[in-house]
């Protein structure tokens, strides 16, 4: 991957966060520059980000490793992660999840749905536990969630999907 | 509602004044002139030393005192550095997220006054990547409006004072909250703890010296500058002054944030603020310190919440988290929610809390799953004992309080899980746990 010229600007703003002699600390923001455009890391995105910041490739898969939120698998369009940690499984997370997988066509724990747009997974505390059920969709919050609701959010990203094809 | 306790918000303002978060309203309600003041009237060691005579302490859990930690930072060493704590992933806590949404600028405030106080011309506020929106719809707006208003950048209001103000996003691991990780993560490495000494306050980011700080103690301290320690101290008692936020989940009417005096009873959250518990049930167990916390009972509403009565109780008001369970909670099904967080968030950099988080959730499958024995809960009491003092960073002594404290006050329901007489399926064998250790 090479980067556009845009993400170039991007990475050169991030790089200025940080002294001249510690750029190895851009590699989070870097990492999620390259991971914007398709939502998982290739080979040559996760090189383009060790060549930016003159690192060692094994230095960016340990960290790929570590933090959750980078992938290296594709995954869908949108990542749906719902929360099913104590406070909101207290308020019935865990039963909203299972039947929300359900009604997706997807087993209890979750999966990609066939058309590749959602992958949906249970997740732990994403400080949000007064408004339980909620999820994050691409990172955006959605709170105080109902079954409803939330077919109805999904409906409105397989809408945004399709104008966007 | 439920705030009779406070006749006005010192730090959810937004609650009494509405759009607070555009730098005009907060400007119009006292906005910055903690700062003003500060640069014109004060030397960097009056703010410290009003900080210190506050006796505000660290809302991030331990409860340190702010102004003593601020009083570490070595003269002669430069750079230095202030990081602030937005990782805020403690189950059960939603507060950090609410003051950076609706109540920014007392936040940028703060941290401008923190570096002002230790010399520091480098700010970072380190968030959990979870919060991307957070960042971009809230806190970036705010920060760019504190430089175009000459808050932030060069020659601050005129006066000889700079520093830069960075956002940085974390990428999902609970451990990046612990402050030598934080600064690993953000130095670019795996989040995992360092040992300490050196505290940060001699080697931090980049090995200089820095000041950590939560949230929620940073945005206290324009109000403290502002209106002196004496004001503060009408809150809260003599040894946890000032007013605290309360997350409150669980099961209860109306979870949410409350913003109480430290020392207001538990019962006042729960009833007052809460609403109570849902379908009028019972209280079984309660939580103050999120996922962390060790369990106490109904017996204990009365206690007031404040750090040292809270310890007194045989628990801690950590980050304030209050998850309560009623006597429709399966006891054994929580303990078990919250190990198997910690096994999830582990960094894997030693082994009594890998192994043991490992193991942990192991027996409890075996218990839950139905062909648990009496050994079992045995074993997690060993295993947990095990693990008490011997792991390298405060995650791994997180998970011992959580188990020890619900089989000592639910016995009953682990025992009854306890069906098979022995073995009756090949479970985690007993002598391998010893290996691991
Ligand atoms: C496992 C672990 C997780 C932590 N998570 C957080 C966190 O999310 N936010 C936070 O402010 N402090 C967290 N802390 C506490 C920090 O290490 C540190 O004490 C705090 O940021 C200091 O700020 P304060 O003195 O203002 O509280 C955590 C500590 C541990 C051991
Ligand atoms: S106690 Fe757990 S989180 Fe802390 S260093 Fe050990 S493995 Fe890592
Ligand atoms: S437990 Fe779900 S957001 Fe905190």
């Amino acid at each position: 991957m090479a980067w556009t010229e845009k993400e170039q600007q991007e990475l050169d703003k991030i790089l200025k966060k940080y002294p001249p002699d510690r750029k190895l600390s851009a590699v989070l923001p870097a990492l999620y520059l390259a991971q914007r455009e398709k939502n998982w890391l290739d080979n040559d995105d996760i090189q383009a980000v060790a060549d930016a910041l003159d690192i060692p490739v094994t230095h960016v898969h340990s960290i790929i490793g570590f933090y959750t939120l980078f992938r290296k698998e594709p995954t869908g369009k949108y990542m749906v992660q719902v929360c099913t940690d104590l406070p909101c499984a207290l308020r019935g997370a865990e039963d909203f999840y299972r039947r929300f997988c359900e009604r997706m066509g997807l087993p209890p724990t979750g999966g990609t749905t066939e058309d590749g747009l959602f992958t949906v997974e249970s997740v732990v505390c994403l400080a949000a536990c007064d408004k339980a059920p909620m999820c994050q969709i691409n990172l955006e919050y959605f709170e105080s969630l109902t079954d409803d609701k939330i077919d109805q959010i999904i409906a409105s990203f397989r809408e945004q999907a399709k104008i966007q094809q | 509602m439920g705030n009779e306790l406070i006749d006005k918000y010192v730090l959810f303002r937004h609650r009494d004044v509405e759009n607070i978060h555009q730098i005009e309203v907060y400007r119009a309600n006292d906005g910055y002139r903690a700062l003003e003041k500060a640069l014109k009237e004060m030397q960097p060691g009056d703010v410290t030393n009003v900080v210190k005579a506050s006796g505000l302490r660290g809302r991030g859990g331990a409860g340190f005192p702010a102004g003593v930690k601020w009083g570490f930072i070595p003269k002669d060493i430069y750079p230095k550095y202030v990081v602030v704590n937005a990782d805020e992933s403690e189950p059960g806590t939603f507060k950090d997220r609410e003051i950076m949404t609706y109540n920014p600028h007392q936040l940028i405030e703060g941290i401008i006054l923190t570096c002002y106080a230790v010399g520091a011309e480098t700010a970072y506020i380190y968030g959990r990547g979870e919060f991307a929106p957070v960042f971009r719809d809230h806190l970036q707006q705010a920060v760019a409006e504190a430089y175009r208003h000459g808050y932030l950048g060069r020659n601050i209001l005129g006066s000889e004072f700079s520093m830069e103000l960075h956002l940085h996003l974390g990428a999902g691991a609970y451990i990046c909250g612990e402050e030598t990780a934080l600064l690993s993560s953000l130095e670019g490495q795996m989040g995992q703890p360092r040992s300490r000494p050196p505290f940060p306050a001699v080697e931090g980011l980049y090995a200089k010296p820095t000041v950590i700080n939560n949230v929620e103690t940073l945005t206290n301290v324009p109000p403290i500058v502002l209106h002196g320690s004496d004001w503060y101290r009408q809150y809260g008692t003599e040894k946890s002054p000032g007013t605290k936020i309360f997350s409150l989940s669980g099961r209860v009417n109306k979870p949410g944030n409350y913003e109480l005096p430290l020392g207001t009873p538990i019962r006042y959250l729960i009833e007052e603020c809460g609403g109570g518990i849902i379908d009028g049930k019972a209280v079984k167990g309660i939580l103050p310190a999120g996922a962390s916390s060790a369990i106490i009972g109904p017996d204990k509403l009365d206690t007031t919440m404040d750090y040292e009565a809270m310890a007194a109780a045989g628990t801690m008001l950590g980050s304030a988290s209050f998850i309560i369970l009623d006597e429709t909670v399966d006891a054994v099904w929580a303990a078990e929610k919250n190990v198997k967080f910690f096994k999830h968030e582990s960094c894997g950099k030693c082994s009594p809390c890998r192994e043991g988080t490992f193991w942990l959730v192991n027996v409890f499958r075996k218990l839950r799953e139905g062909h648990g024995t009496k050994q079992d809960v045995e074993l997690l009491e060993t295993i947990i004992e095990q693990m008490k003092g011997n792991t390298f960073c405060l995650l791994g002594e997180f998970v011992v309080p959580g188990v020890r404290t619900s089989i000592d006050l639910f016995r009953d329901e682990y025992e009854a899980l306890a069906v098979a007489e022995e073995e009756t399926t090949p479970g985690p064998a007993k002598d391998l746990i010893h290996t691991f250790f």
